[in-house]
C-alpha cells in the first residue's frame, strides 16, 4: 500500500485501510451467509445428506409459494402508493422558500428516524376498532358498525407506505433538485401545458431518482418484518414471519435457510431490474 | 414560474400536485402525533381522542422495570456497535472513497449489501455460524451482528464526506511538508467531522431499533428494547407502550434537531 506512486499518495489512502472492515464482513457476513447456503443445500437438519429437498418442498408447496406471491405482491402495493404519494412531495419541495424546505425535509425525516415498532403502533391506534378513522365515521354517522382495517391487506399496505416513505422521497428530492429549470419554462413557453411538461420532461428526467427511491422502498417493504406481523396480524403470512416461524419455533433450520435464500435471490433479482433499468435510464437522462 | 402562463390548465395541475403532497405529508406526520397525544391520555384504552389528559401513563413508566431493562440493554449494544462501526467504517470509506480501481467498487458494493439484503436472513445465518463455532449469542454476539447492518451508514456517510473534499488541499499539505498522518488530522478529519457523526447518528438510531437481528442473537437474558414492545403489543394494547412511545418520538426529535445544528444532516440526506 505504501508502494503507490508519489503523486498520488497524499490524495488517496491505501486499500490497505479497507482490509479490518472487509476482513469483518468475511468473517461475520460472507462466511454466515455461505454456510446458510450450505445447510439450505441439505436434506436432513444435521445437514449429512446433500440435496435439492428444501428447494423443491418449497417450490412444490401452494402454500410455501403463494406467501411468496403475496409477499411479492405487497412490496409492489406498497413502491406504488410511495411514488404516488411521494413525488408530488418532491414537487412541492422544489416549489417552496429554503424555510419550508427544511421543514418538509424534517418531517420526511422523523419517521425514517423514529422507531419501527413506535410507527407501527401508531397505526394500530389509528386502523383499530376504536381508532380514529373508525371513530370519525362512526360519529358522522358513515358506518354503524366499525369496518375491519386492521389485519387486512390495506392496512399493511398503508402503514407500510408511511413507515418507508422518507426511503423514496429523499432520492426523488435529490433527482428534481438536478433538473434545470430552464427546461420546464421551455417547455412551457414552447406551448406545452403543465401536464404534458411534467409527463414528458419532468417525469423522464427523474427517472433514477424514482427508479433509486422504487428499489429502496421495494426491499424495504417486503422485509419490513415488525409492521408485517403487527399490523397484518396471525391471518397474513409474509416471507420474514414465514422464515421466523421456521427458524425459531419449529427449529426448522435447513428449511428456513432455502427459505431465506428464496428470499435473498427474489430481492436481488428485483434490486437487479431496477438498476439495470437505473443505467438505462441514465443514458436517457442525460441526452 | 415567471411569466408562465397562468392557465386552467397549469392550476389544475398545481393544485393536483399541492393537494397530494399536502396529503402526503399529513400522513407521514399524523401517526407520530396520534401516538403522542393518545400517550397522555386519563383512560385505560387507546381511544382516539383520549377521555381526558393526565401524565399517568408516564409515571407508570417510572416503575416499568423491564422497560428500563431492555432500554439499558439496547443502549449498551447500539453504543458499542455504533463505536466499532465508526472505527472500521471510516478507515474503509478513506480506502475506497477516492480509488478508481475495481476493487475499491466491488468492496463498496459489499459494505452496502446488508441494506438491502433481508436482516432476518443474516441474522439466522449469523446464528448458525456462532453456533457452529461453538460462540453462544451474548451481548458480544449482538454488536457483531449489529455493527454488520450498521456500518454501511458510516461509510456512505463518510464517503460522501470524502468527495466533497479538495484535492488540492491535501496536496497543499504535503507540499508545504505535513506529514499524512498530520494533514490527516488537521484538514481532512475536521472537514469530514460532520459526516462522520451524521453518518455515526444514523447508525446509532438503526442498531437501538433493530428487531431481526436482535431475535436470532440475543441469549434469554439480554432482553432488548424494540422486541420487549414489539411482544408487549402483540400481547395486549398497553398504554404504557404509548407513553414509553412519547418518550422515543421526543427523543428522536430531539436528537434530530440538534443534529441538524451540527451536520446539516437533512442536506447530507438530500445531496
Amino acid at each position: 500500500m505504501g508502494a503507490a506512486p508519489a503523486s498520488r499518495d497524499v490524495t488517496s489512502y491505501g486499500m490497505g485501510l479497507a482490509a479490518p472492515l472487509a476482513l469483518f464482513f468475511l468473517i461475520f457476513f460472507v462466511a454466515p451467509l455461505l454456510q446458510l447456503l450450505w445447510l439450505s443445500l441439505h436434506n436432513d437438519t444435521a445437514g449429512l445428506h446433500w440435496g435439492l429437498g428444501q428447494y423443491l418442498h418449497f417450490l412444490t408447496d401452494p402454500f410455501s409459494l403463494s406467501v411468496l406471491g403475496s409477499t411479492l405482491l405487497l412490496g409492489a402495493e406498497v413502491t406504488a402508493v410511495c411514488l404516488a404519494l411521494g413525488f408530488p412531495i418532491a414537487w412541492l419541495y422544489q416549489r417552496v422558500g429554503p424555510k419550508l424546505q427544511t421543514i418538509i425535509i424534517l418531517i420526511v425525516l422523523l419517521p425514517l428516524l423514529t422507531s419501527v415498532v413506535v410507527r407501527t403502533f401508531a397505526w394500530i391506534v389509528i386502523l383499530g376498532r376504536q381508532g380514529i378513522i373508525n371513530a370519525t365515521l362512526q360519529s358522522l354517522g358513515i358506518i354503524d358498525t366499525p369496518l375491519k382495517l386492521l389485519y387486512t391487506q390495506f392496512g399493511v399496505v398503508i402503514a407500510l407506505a408511511q413507515v418507508q416513505m422518507p426511503l423514496m422521497t429523499l432520492p426523488l428530492i435529490t433527482a428534481l433538485g438536478r433538473i434545470d429549470p430552464n427546461l420546464d419554462d421551455a417547455s412551457c413557453s414552447l406551448g406545452a401545458g403543465s401536464w404534458r411538461t411534467f409527463f414528458r420532461i419532468v417525469l423522464p428526467l427523474s427517472l433514477p431518482g424514482v427508479i433509486a427511491g422504487c428499489t429502496l422502498t421495494y426491499a424495504a417493504a417486503i422485509t419490513a418484518f415488525i409492521t408485517q406481523s403487527l399490523i397484518g396480524g396471525g391471518q397474513m403470512l409474509f416471507m420474514p414471519m414465514y422464515l421466523y416461524q421456521q427458524a425459531s419455533t419449529l427449529q426448522n433450520w435447513p428449511f428456513a435457510s432455502a427459505i431465506s435464500i428464496i428470499f435473498l435471490l427474489a430481492v436481488l433479482a428485483v434490486v437487479s431490474v431496477f438498476t439495470t433499468l437505473g443505467r438505462l435510464s441514465r443514458g436517457y437522462g442525460g441526452a | 414560474m415567471a411569466g408562465r402562463k397562468r392557465t386552467l390548465e397549469s392550476f389544475s395541475f398545481e393544485l393536483v400536485m399541492t393537494v397530494i403532497a399536502l396529503i402526503a405529508l399529513v400522513i407521514i406526520i399524523s401517526p407520530s402525533l396520534v401516538v403522542l397525544i393518545v400517550s397522555f391520555t386519563s383512560g385505560f384504552s387507546l381511544r382516539f381522542p383520549p377521555p381526558g389528559y393526565s401524565l399517568r401513563w408516564y409515571a407508570e413508566l417510572w416503575d416499568a422495570w423491564q422497560l428500563h431493562f431492555a432500554a439499558k440493554n439496547s443502549l449498551i449494544v447500539a453504543l458499542w456497535a455504533t463505536g466499532l462501526s465508526v472505527v472500521l467504517g471510516v478507515a474503509a470509506a478513506l480506502a475506497i472513497s477516492r480509488s478508481p480501481t475495481l476493487s475499491a467498487r466491488l468492496l463498496d458494493s459489499l459494505f452496502m449489501s446488508p441494506l438491502v439484503l433481508p436482516a432476518l436472513a443474516f441474522g439466522l445465518a449469523a446464528l448458525m455460524l456462532f453456533s457452529l463455532v461453538g460462540l453462544p449469542v451474548s451481548p458480544l454476539t449482538l454488536v457483531i451482528g449489529h455493527t454488520v447492518v450498521c456500518v454501511p451508514y458510516v461509510v456512505r456517510n463518510t464517503v460522501a464526506a470524502l468527495a466533497q473534499l479538495e484535492p488540492t488541499l491535501l496536496e497543499s499539505s504535503a507540499v508545504l511538508g505535513a506529514s499524512r498522518l498530520y494533514t490527516f488530522r488537521r484538514i481532512v478529519l475536521p472537514l469530514i467531522r460532520p459526516g462522520i457523526i451524521a453518518g455515526a447518528f444514523i447508525a446509532f438510531m438503526s442498531s437501538f431499533d433493530n428487531v431481526p437481528v436482535s431475535l436470532f442473537l440475543r441469549d434469554a437474558a439480554t432482553d432488548m428494547l424494540p422486541i420487549r414492545m414489539w411482544q408487549d403489543l402483540e400481547g395486549k394494547l398497553d398504554v404504557t407502550i404509548a407513553a414509553l412511545s412519547g418518550v422515543l418520538i421526543i427523543a428522536t426529535v430531539a436528537l434530530v434537531a440538534v443534529m441538524e445544528r451540527v451536520t446539516g444532516l437533512s442536506r447530507r440526506l438530500t445531496n
